[in-house]
């Protein structure tokens, strides 16, 4: 049976991991291959390298970094963060990242998602979308948030999934950065729309949060960062938890 | 020593790492002199059929592939490419040396691509399975797949029964991506390395 899977997500800047983490035993908490190669210890079944980084020269940075991870790491991860063109894609894929994920960019250029679709493949393709409650449905907003596109989300990922994408990984702006949970509705209506994975992300602060996120709203992959930065959560028993309700997961 | 086949459709990077990570040593090539000297070969493959086989085409490659009396071992489109077609493109010829014809997942029954981790069911005590059980997860990513048939040694369901690992005399393949599939992972492709050291079984 497919499992779901628990991502991880870790905030990159300038090559370092940016997110005050609270782990014991790491020699250097900032350093986002030891903490990955952690992760991938501890049982998580993807990871997530969200770049943040603004200056274009820094980006070299990122490729680098993307290659001492794929060679430590023996499980998929994707790097999303300020990526815009097929060549910036093609510069990271090559690199070693298994998939990269788009936000603004394809908002202001839907086109990339068939360019990027069409030269590697959708399974490498994830569609970032950042979802925020306007009125009685949901914007697609950009810029951490800030910035309300105006175009509705629903049909926004819909065209996401036409144009190629192969995964989409659905934040909710409302919830992000509390600790409430995820958007359940956000979720059911966005598994309603699309035949294709969706990641949930924004909200977790619980166990009971990310079991309600699998059986409610139906994710196929739960992501979240702080709860397991701060060890708040382990993934191990995040695993156990989901065993007991019935939810398929990899146990290592 | 291993060769990883260069034909321009592959991430080959990952599965470089994967035989770093075994010590196994081994090179990424499409020339065909260097394939000759190599002791097993690896044939990697993401993306679309239709442009890799032509690829493999455009080098040569595809006859050297099926004359070849090495081990080989291809992965997700790799395997895919070892059948004889598959409904991908419209229609792609493949290799021709596994029987059967690749097919579409229907995303009306549930989503498609089919990826994360997925258990398989071991059919068979071939020696790529060594250490491995139906508890081992392995990490998936595809849209087509190869049904059952006798060359199949381990299936995994996913709305339908389908053909997670294949082995026909030197050919094997698997469809999930072992260069990513944790300590399964790496098990298998230590179980290949250490078939390339000895003679390989017929089934």
């Amino acid at each position: 049976m497919l499992a779901k899977r628990i991502i991880p997500c870790l905030d990159i800047k300038d090559g370092r991991t940016v997110k005050g983490i609270n782990f014991e035993g790491l020699r250097d908490a900032g350093d986002p291959v030891e903490l990955a190669r952690r992760y991938a210890r501890e049982g998580a079944d993807e990871l997530v390298f969200l770049d943040i980084t603004a200056t274009k020269e820094k980006r070299k940075t990122l490729v680098d970094l993307v290659r001492r991870i794929a060679k430590e790491l023996n499980i998929p991860f994707t790097v999303g963060g300020g990526i815009g063109s097929v060549k910036q894609i093609e510069e990271l894929l090559h690199a070693g990242a298994d998939k990269v994920s788009l936000n603004s960019a394809i908002v202001h250029d839907p086109e990339l998602i068939n360019r990027a679709a069409d030269r590697f493949g959708s399974q490498c393709i994830v569609a970032a979308v950042d979802a925020k409650r306007t009125g009685d449905h949901w914007n697609v907003f950009i810029k951490g948030g800030s910035e309300n596109t105006g175009k509705k989300a629903m049909p926004w990922i819909q065209e996401a999934e036409q144009r190629g994408a192969g995964e989409i990984l659905l934040t909710s702006m409302d919830r992000d950065g509390t600790t409430d949970g995820f958007d359940l509705e956000l979720l059911q209506q966005v598994n309603e729309t699309v035949s294709i994975p969706v990641i949930a992300s924004g909200g977790a602060g619980t166990i009971g949060h990310c079991i309600d996120a699998v059986k409610k709203g139906k994710a196929d992959a739960v992501l979240a960062a702080s709860i397991f930065h701060f060890n708040e959560i382990e993934i191990e028993r995040l695993k156990k938890e989901f065993l007991k309700a019935r939810i398929p997961v990899r146990l290592t | 020593m291993i060769a990883i086949i260069n034909y321009d459709a592959g991430n080959l990077a990952s599965v470089s790492n994967a035989l770093d990570r075994l010590q196994a040593e081994h090179i990424i090539t499409k020339n065909m002199g260097e394939l000759d000297k190599a002791d097993a070969i690896i044939f990697p493959g993401v993306g679309h059929a239709k442009p890799a086989m032509e690829s493999l085409q455009k080098n040569g490659l595809d006859d050297w592939i099926k004359n070849t009396t090495k081990p080989l071992l291809g992965i997700c489109l790799g395997m895919q490419l070892l059948y004889e077609s598959s409904q991908e493109g419209g229609g792609t010829k493949g290799l021709g040396l596994v029987s059967g014809q690749l097919k579409k997942f229907d995303n009306h029954k549930q989503k498609v691509p089919h990826m994360g981790w997925n258990t398989c069911s071991l059919t068979s005590a071939h020696p790529l399975l060594h250490g491995l059980d139906d508890r081992s997860y392995f990490y998936f990513v595809h849209s087509y797949y190869a049904p059952l048939n006798k060359a199949t040694i381990a299936s995994c369901n996913y709305g339908t029964d389908f053909t997670a690992m294949v082995a026909e005399g030197n050919i094997m393949g698997t469809q999930f991506h072992p260069e990513k599939s944790g300590d399964a992972g790496h098990q298998l492709l230590k179980n290949f390395f250490e078939l390339t050291k000895r003679q390989i079984p017929v089934n």
